[in-house]
């Protein structure tokens, strides 16, 4: 009897622990459902939309398989010529062609007005047969290049995209960097590192001593101080911008007052350059450097920075080999939290910056709204991506997944 | 050790360090400040020294359809988001306290990594399915999009108060009679209020900022403040556009006012104000 209690009261009880266990899932399920559409969806149609290559295989259908049934030697047969012909006249009046073209132009310039002009005079039936019809409207068609592009293009998947985000190709005998005239995202990239490194040595040679008085100011006068270091970081962004703008334009505030007090004789070009958005970036990540320091210098108890006098420690050596190495943990998330942050920036430098101090950002923006080529958008913003997941990941290991603080 | 038994090197270093601190807190401050005046000058040249005091560019503000049609549009997705967020985010909060969940870390991480990922990124890929599901050039979508972004700070708020919270006052509850929703209503709700609001607060002020989405996803039909703002800028900065920035700044600070507050009361709630 009392065994079948048991039993029973155990089965009661793992019946409760799952319904509390669903109600909990159940009250989750609501923002897990919104996220996976508005989060999850977008990241993985942009991850897709990097390695995806549909345009040659809806326009083109039936020449797709032949073409990747090819093996890229010689001239493609006559069945290919025949088909890609057949096909092409069909879907000169469509979309797909268009797309197609466009695809293809991103392989060789002047492939877009090769494959529309084909596309708007072959006129079936080829009195001469189909590759005659074909060169006889660009001899180009003769030549392997636009059948290999033709070819490359006609995979499900690529590596066109996050190649060329790089600055790389695939050519006819494996993966090489570009001509250097056609060079542009690794410049790009390179400024984006180069602008965050020096935002976030910015941060740090000013961050690092506001932490400390903060840290060192008894607690009414530190909370006061962390306002002035909170005031800013909750200023909307543009209106930081805005302020930057007229102080640093050419009849800024600051041009103004250096030609009215005569140390320069005409307005300087502050505005629009690489300083500006120096200045702009230090200016609006500052708090995000204070606030991980502060938090860290304050959890050091002084007793250390005591103890290591009454041993004899001079000051200077009490603060190197005491204070900085505890230090090291909120310098490392700091740092890295405002990294992942400026390489990720567009605003500002769109807003004070020249065109030479654009960052990825801009390019991202560039090919999603500008000339929607959204493969080429896709793959940087993939590679921004990564970049930034392989940071974050050692920003976690430093400051705790829960280390993102709210100020 | 007192102050005077301190060698000169240390008092040097702590002036030097002293000095580049408030520099630099001055240099946090100044340039929001800056602006401040100017918006008030009786000229339209923003530069020092003042012509005169006038309202004429608030007055300005007010009576541009532009900038008011903006600001209307920037309230209203900014209670939207507020209200999506807070009830999606509490929940989800609520959800997430109960230890009997499975994956509770990998859950949380996944809910807090819009703030990681980069937010051209994030608009990239809404711009791919929203454009798909027709919800680009809409006001829907663009909530939507902000909701996505705020619904972190919300739960990070709501969990911290449900923290300090103790279960033990539910099963008192419960054994007083109180059925589950009463006890909630009565007793839960009261303790996380201070993380619920200040929860809110960043929800509306992360959709009241935002522009990388607004330009992305959104049509001319739906301008807001910032993307307006930042669509004059491009152009050319003028004293309306300041008035407009330090409008702006106000709600900003009076809601930085409200949290501070909120986490005050909140920290004397559970008796741990430091």
């Amino acid at each position: 009897m009392a065994a079948d209690e048991a039993a029973a009261l155990g089965r009661r009880l793992v019946r409760a622990e799952r319904r509390a266990r669903l109600r909990a899932f159940a009250l989750v399920a609501p923002l897990l459902g919104f996220l996976a559409f508005t989060f999850a969806a977008p990241l993985a149609s942009m991850l897709w939309r990097a390695v995806a290559d549909p345009e040659l295989g809806a326009a083109l259908p039936r020449t797709g398989p032949l073409l990747r049934a090819w093996d890229g030697r010689g001239m493609p047969g006559e069945t290919i010529f025949a088909t890609a012909a057949a096909e092409l006249a069909h879907a000169a009046q469509d979309k797909a062609a268009g797309l197609l073209a466009k695809r293809l132009n991103y392989e060789e310039p002047g492939y877009r007005t090769l494959i529309l002009k084909t596309a708007n005079r072959l006129s079936p039936p080829f009195a001469d047969g189909p590759r005659a019809a074909m060169e006889a409207i660009d001899p180009r068609w003769g030549e392997r290049p636009i059948w290999l592009a033709m070819r490359r293009a006609a995979a499900p998947v690529t590596g066109f995209y996050l190649l060329a985000a790089l600055d790389l190709q695939q050519g006819e005998d494996g993966i090489a960097a570009v001509p250097a005239e056609r060079a542009i995202f690794r410049i790009v990239l390179w400024r984006t590192l180069g602008i965050a490194a020096a935002t976030t040595a910015a941060c740090l040679a000013l961050g690092f001593p506001v932490a400390l008085l903060l840290a060192r100011a008894p607690p009414r006068r530190a909370g006061l101080l962390m306002l002035l270091v909170l005031l800013p970081f909750w200023t909307p962004l543009l209106v930081r911008i805005a302020a930057w703008i007229v102080l640093l334009q050419e009849h800024g505030v600051i041009n103004d007052t250096l030609t009215g007090i005569g140390l320069t004789g005409q307005p300087l070009p502050l505005l629009y350059s690489r300083s500006a958005v120096l200045i702009a970036m230090t200016h609006v990540l500052l708090p995000y450097m204070i606030l991980p320091l502060y938090s860290v210098m304050r959890a050091i108890p002084p007793v250390y920075l005591r103890a290591a006098a009454s041993l004899g420690a001079p000051p200077f050596a009490a603060f190197r080999r005491v204070f900085l190495p505890q230090c090291l943990p909120g310098i490392g998330a700091g740092s890295l939290l405002v990294f992942i942050l400026a390489i990720g920036y567009y605003i500002t430098p769109a807003l004070v910056g020249g065109a030479a101090d654009q960052m990825i950002s801009s390019q991202i923006a560039f090919y999603t709204i500008g000339t929607a080529n959204w493969g080429m958008a896709a793959a940087l913003s993939a590679v921004l991506l990564i970049a930034t997941l392989i940071l974050y990941a050692a920003y976690a290991r430093l400051a705790g997944t829960g280390g993102l603080r709210l100020g | 050790m007192t102050r005077a038994a301190e060698p000169f090197s240390a008092r040097l270093a702590r002036r030097v360090n002293g000095v580049i601190a408030v520099l630099t807190l001055a240099f946090l401050a100044a340039p929001v400040l800056a602006i401040v005046p100017l918006s008030f000058s009786a000229g339209s040249f923003l530069t020092y020294p003042l012509p005169g005091l006038s309202l004429r560019w608030y007055s300005d503000f007010l009576s541009s359809p532009l900038w008011t049609r903006a600001l209307g549009t920037s309230l209203l997705l900014g209670a939207g988001t507020t209200l999506a967020a807070t009830a999606l985010g509490t929940l989800a909060a609520l959800g997430l306290a109960n230890s009997r969940l499975r994956l509770r870390g990998v859950l949380m991480a996944l809910i807090v990594s819009p703030m990681i990922v980069p937010v051209v990124v994030l608009a990239v890929g809404m711009t791919f399915v929203f454009s798909a599901a027709g919800l680009t050039s809409s006001l829907l979508g663009l909530l939507v999009a902000h909701t996505t972004l705020a619904v972190p700070f919300v739960v990070i708020t709501v969990s911290a108060t449900l923290a300090g919270f103790d279960p033990a006052l539910l099963r008192a509850a419960a054994s007083l009679g109180a059925p589950p929703l009463v006890a909630f209503r009565r007793v839960v709700l009261p303790l996380i209020a201070p993380g619920v609001l200040s929860g809110a607060v960043f929800a509306f002020a992360t959709s009241f900022d935002e522009v990388v989405l607004a330009l992305f996803l959104s049509g001319p039909a739906q301008m807001t403040l910032p993307k307006q703002m930042f669509l004059s800028l491009r152009e050319t900065i003028s004293p309306t556009l300041l008035a407009a920035a330090v409008l702006m700044t106000l709600v900003s600070t009076s809601l930085l006012l409200a949290i501070e507050l909120l986490r005050r009361r909140n920290a004397r709630l559970r008796g741990t104000e430091r």
